[in-house]
């Protein structure tokens, strides 16, 4: 029916999937809470968030299993919302992956389109070909409690794929792969997502995968969206401070505005225990209070002091360090008691350290690195 | 044997051990009355204690004799007790089932507190004597029992429908007393089930019920034949519910074979009964076990 990917028609309008205001209750508990969202035709969306944000309720809900309590869905301009699972233009890949367990892996795979009614021959070549694509011609006679846990979530994968739906909905897909498979699996899945041209909203509460992964990541919180955009911009240009704590690690200095100029904005913070810099162009005034913060990789470490007028320095000690092959991460101990970690490139291979426990540093950024968060 | 000896020896052997126990019960509790019955079934009636001939004569001589079978098979009487009896039992079978799956799917689709309720009330009818439910159904069904009453003072009828001493009276007796052995295996199968499997039949193409016929009833197979061999097994050989709640004209095999027994008091016949009743009994069983042990290989 319409599990069939319309002609490409036009371009990567912003508008594809939209959702207006969409919450879901459960009695008195608010899983989803409002949330407004448009994805472009071809985009590999994620979701990110914490366990019980309302993610899977979120995906379930666009698969058309819970019905919102407010709120529309839009599928390539046509309103959803009402349409029950079987007659949505998307298809889903379970959290629990939802095999059927008296199915082989050939028949779990082709059973969206036996349920389509197509002829057995197109059936037949169509299984092939996702047999094909996820690796699995080997397996094909066999039960689900055969194959292992990666080879599970591929036969996932290839049915949920197999209808050509307009969206494919991910739920963890990666959750019970080892990394190493995982990396593996998830430029797999980009190349198969960029030659069938489907749209996918991953699920994942993973932050690397999310920022590998993703065109677009959206960070959800308590049924909430806190922050939509590129993995650069959430990365780079977190909103809050929840958004800055949960995509990577993270530096906070409490601090209170001094002056604005420009937007360049100085702080007094106590914890860093002198005045701060850094640009901004959110509205800000004197005396408020804002959160500087600093990615671990932004800032350096040396043992002279740096010279470099518009930097901000500061001097502490080595408190611990951790080695890990490509990159040593340090924590310091400013003279305010602050702990700061920093991370700095092990570009010189030596059995020597650079820096070992309790030596006196100095950490320095430049200002552009400093992001101000406002709540 | 020393102490110590018997610990090794059980320490060695606990597994053995722990199985021994249930094919130990089955030897003394099924296999020699079973072998006993057998014997009796191939003796001759006598006017004696006990009422048959013994497996040896004086002279030592094996007597054994086929006339109890041969008799079962001239007389039609025991043809159509028999089919009638297993026209019954299946027909209350495939009742039980029909009523019986939903209410099983409603309690594992229920919320935890609601199931343990309504799990709790499929028991409870467990706590009085069997027979003292049978009696109250009697207290029900008669002419001028609850039901007839209140259907009169409804208005619905004014003279007393005949419920009671009919076949009618015989499937709701079995159909109460045997629903709890359906529901029971089938909600344990059901309670398993992984819910998103069927969202995932639906979420690629499949209707509600197109879902139910290729998802929900091949999973929960297990369970619908267990519950049909629990409800099956006894209900053929059912004594009480027939006797008091069916007519004098309900002749099953229950029945049959407590005339026999008891009034007749024809041993070698009545063993013979019962011998062919297991038989009937064993063959579906042996068919569904063969079914299940191919379900499970396919699930593996
Ligand atoms: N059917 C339901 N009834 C009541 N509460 C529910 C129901 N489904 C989900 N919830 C609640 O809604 C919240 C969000 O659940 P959801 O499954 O969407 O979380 P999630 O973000 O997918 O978490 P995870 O990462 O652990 O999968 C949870 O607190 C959960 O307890
Ligand atoms: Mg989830």
């Amino acid at each position: 029916m319409n599990g069939q990917a319309a002609s490409n028609g036009d371009s990567a309008s912003p508008d594809f999937i939209r959702i207006e205001n969409l919450s879901k209750h459960f009695d008195d508990f608010v899983a989803v809470d409002s949330v407004s969202l448009s994805i472009a035709r071809g985009e590999l969306f994620s979701i990110l968030g914490g366990s019980g944000c309302g993610k899977t309720t979120l995906l379930r809900m666009l698969a058309g299993f819970e019905v919102p309590t407010t709120g529309r869905i839009f599928i390539d301009g046509i309103d959803v919302t009402d349409l029950p699972p079987y007659e949505r233009p998307v298809n889903m890949m379970f959290q629990s992956y939802a095999i059927f367990p008296h199915m082989t892996v050939e028949s779990n795979i082709g059973y969206g389109l036996r349920k389509d009614r197509l002829p057995k021959s197109e059936i037949g070549s169509r299984v092939d070909q996702m047999l094909e694509l996820v690796k699995l011609n080997d397996f094909r006679h066999r039960k689900p409690d055969q194959l292992s846990g990666g080879q599970r979530q591929r036969v996932a994968l290839a049915r949920a794929l197999i209808k050509r739906p307009k969206v494919l909905l991910l739920d963890e897909p990666l959750a019970a792969l080892d990394r190493k498979l995982r990396e593996h699996t998830q430029f797999e899945l980009m190349a198969i997502q960029d030659r069938l041209k489907i749209t996918f909203i991953v699920v994942t509460h993973d932050q690397e995968e999310a920022m590998t992964l993703s065109t677009r990541i959206a960070v959800m919180e308590q049924g909430r969206f806190e922050q939509v955009g590129t993995p650069k911009q959430v990365y780079e240009y977190p909103c809050n401070r929840f958004v800055a704590d949960f995509i990577g690690t993270i530096n906070t200095f409490e601090s209170r505005v001094v002056g604005c100029t420009d937007g360049v904005i100085e702080v007094e913070s106590a914890e860093a225990g002198s005045h701060l810099h850094a640009l901004t162009d959110k509205p800000i005034a004197s005396g408020d209070s804002v959160s500087i913060a600093l990615r671990p990789e932004k800032i350096f470490i040396s043992q002279e002091r740096p010279d470099a007028a518009e930097d901000t320095c500061l001097h502490g000690i080595v408190e611990d360090l951790g080695y890990f092959g490509n990159l040593s991460l340090y924590r310091i101990r400013l003279s305010t008691g602050k702990i700061v970690q920093v991370s700095a490139q092990n570009r010189r291979r030596s059995a020597e350290r650079f820096l070992e426990w309790n030596d006196e540093v100095w950490i320095s950024w430049q200002r552009q690195s400093a992001v101000v968060l406002t709540e | 044997m020393t102490e110590s000896a018997v610990k090794q020896f059980v320490n060695r052997n606990w597994q053995r051990l722990i199985v021994a126990v249930p094919y130990l019960w089955l030897l003394v509790f099924f296999l020699a009355p079973f072998a006993i019955i057998l014997k009796i079934s191939v003796a001759d009636p006598v006017i004696a204690q006990p009422p048959f001939t013994p497996a040896f004569d004086e002279t030592g001589r094996l007597q054994a004799t086929w006339d109890n079978f041969t008799f079962l098979l001239t007389d039609k009487l025991y043809a159509i007790t028999y089919l009638k009896s297993v026209t019954m039992a299946a027909s209350a079978t495939v009742l039980c089932l029909l009523i019986g799956f939903p209410m099983a799917y409603g309690i594992a689709r229920a919320s935890a507190g609601v199931r343990n309720l309504l799990l709790l009330l499929i028991i409870l009818p467990f706590w009085i004597s069997f027979l003292l439910r049978v009696y109250a159904w009697m207290g029900l069904m008669n002419n001028y029992g609850v039901i007839n009453n209140f259907l009169i003072w409804l208005g619905v009828i004014d003279q007393p429908m005949q419920l009671m001493y009919r076949d009618f009276a015989i499937y709701v007796g079995l159909v109460y007393s045997y629903l709890p052995f359906m529901i029971l295996p089938l909600y344990a199968t059901l309670e398993r089930m992984d819910l998103d499997l069927v969202d995932a039949a639906m979420d690629l193409g499949a209707s509600p019920s197109v879902a139910f016929f290729d998802v929900t009833w091949p999973l929960a197979r297990p369970g619908v034949v267990a519950g049909c061999l629990l409800v099956f097994i006894p209900a053929i050989g059912e004594y009480v519910i027939p006797y008091l709640l069916g007519g004098p004209e309900a002749l099953l095999i229950g029945r049959v074979l407590f005339d026999e027994f008891f009034v007749n008091r024809d041993w070698p016949l009545a063993s013979a009964v019962a011998i062919v009743l297991l038989l009937l009994l064993v063959v579906p069983i042996v068919l569904l076990q063969r079914s299940q042990a191919r379900d499970t290989e396919l699930a593996s």
